[in-house]
């Protein structure tokens, strides 16, 4: 493993009621993040390969825990997206490194299709940054019903020389989503957009 | 008594492979299980509310058995446990101490017959109000190497009719831990301190 993991967590949210009513079936939305050492901090490093090979190992490693973390099989999932925050000493594209690049094939592949963009944010940040991991549709990014966002945060990540790196897994859509718009039983996931 | 209302639940797990120094063996594991239900009593002051406590039994039992399925599945690989509650804001203190028997004879029934207290705080507050919830030894209170806590809360709850509930669990020791004290293998195991 190229990555040096110093801890790992799992999130799994479910949501049984919103404004007093009922949601059933629950929606449910799992996060894993995994906080790893930064190979490029406290330097400018112009080649970072390195952090790309690392989103490639996290990809699979992160969405696997996910879909694991919700009890479904990867193709069952219908929403994602993916988040970082580097530590003081890094800079923002470390983060782009790990998560643009390479990252999304293994996620893709865990997930069965995925051919949607992953949605995605990113920032620098000291202990306990929250990061707001933003969810689109996996097979059609235009479904408004699953445009939502998880947030994650962990008190001691990321240190100084540290990359928190998160991806998002979702069973399900908003709890009372009625805004419009495309749904998902009308997805051609062709283009990835509807 | 009310009813238990559930909002929302939450479950999260770190698994810690270092802080900095050699790679566990066995990586720590700790495990949060949190429930968002509203506050029967918020709005008013109630000066009846124990029977509250009965009520809030299954639910702590179904947390607890959360936290052990969530931990592998095997009662027996838990080292360590805690509680917390946070009241929204419409509600006091006291609201919070209702957890205290149910969360707490909860974990103790799931484990086997735990024997030591189970460390607790509370606290009100807002949404996305951070708890730190303390961690010691289940079978006696004073293992040095066990006390640990972990941080927990939910970014949209407690609301101010809401209170948030949460079990803590971990499987063994801080991750370098080295300052000495009782240690588990030293342990009589009679009256829950040592």
């Amino acid at each position: 493993m190229k990555a040096k993991i110093r801890k790992i967590a799992t999130f799994v949210e479910e949501t049984r009621r919103e404004m007093d009513r009922e949601i059933s079936p629950p929606t449910r939305r799992a996060a894993a993040v995994a906080v790893i050492e930064n190979p490029c901090a406290g330097k400018y490093v112009e080649d970072l390969s390195e952090l790309m090979a690392i989103g490639e190992e996290l990809g699979e490693l992160l969405t696997v825990r996910a879909v694991a973390a919700l009890g479904i099989p990867g193709p069952s999932a219908e929403s994602y997206g993916k988040a970082a925050a580097v530590g003081e000493n890094g800079e923002l594209e470390h983060a782009a490194a790990i998560l643009h690049p390479k990252l999304g094939t293994p996620v893709r592949r865990v997930l069965g299709k995925g051919a949607a963009l992953i949605p995605s944010s990113k920032k620098r940040g000291g202990m306990g940054v929250v990061l707001d991991i933003p969810l689109g549709h996996k097979d059609a990014a235009f479904v408004r019903s699953h445009f939502d966002g998880m947030e994650v945060r962990l008190n001691d990540a990321p240190r100084a020389n540290e990359i928190m790196v998160a991806i998002a897994v979702t069973d399900s859509g908003r709890p009372l989503a009625r805004v419009g718009g495309l749904t998902k039983d009308q997805i051609k996931g062709e283009d990835g957009l509807r | 008594m009310p009813e238990v209302v559930m909002r929302k639940k939450l479950t999260c797990v770190e698994e810690i492979f270092h802080e900095g120094g050699p790679v566990a063996g066995k990586p720590l594991r700790r495990a949060a299980a949190i429930a968002v239900i509203r506050n029967p009593f918020a709005g008013a002051y109630v000066e009846d509310i124990e029977g509250f406590m009965d009520d809030l039994k299954p639910l702590g039992l179904e947390m607890a058995r959360t936290l052990v399925a969530a931990l592998g599945g095997d009662p027996k690989v838990v080292e360590g446990y805690g509680k917390g509650a946070i009241v929204g804001s419409a509600g006091e203190l006291e609201h919070g101490a209702l957890w205290h028997v149910p969360g707490g004879y909860a974990m103790r029934e799931v484990l086997g017959g735990a024997k030591a207290i189970v460390a607790s705080t509370k606290k009100v507050g807002g949404p996305g109000t951070r708890l730190d919830v303390p961690i010691t030894h289940i079978n006696a209170s004073y293992v040095r190497s066990h006390f640990d806590a972990m941080e927990v809360g939910v970014n949209d709850a407690p609301r101010a009719d809401e209170i948030l509930l949460a079990l803590v669990m971990t499987t063994g020791a801080r991750v370098h831990a080295r300052v000495g004290g009782l240690r588990a293998a030293e342990i009589k195991g009679e009256d829950g301190l040592r």
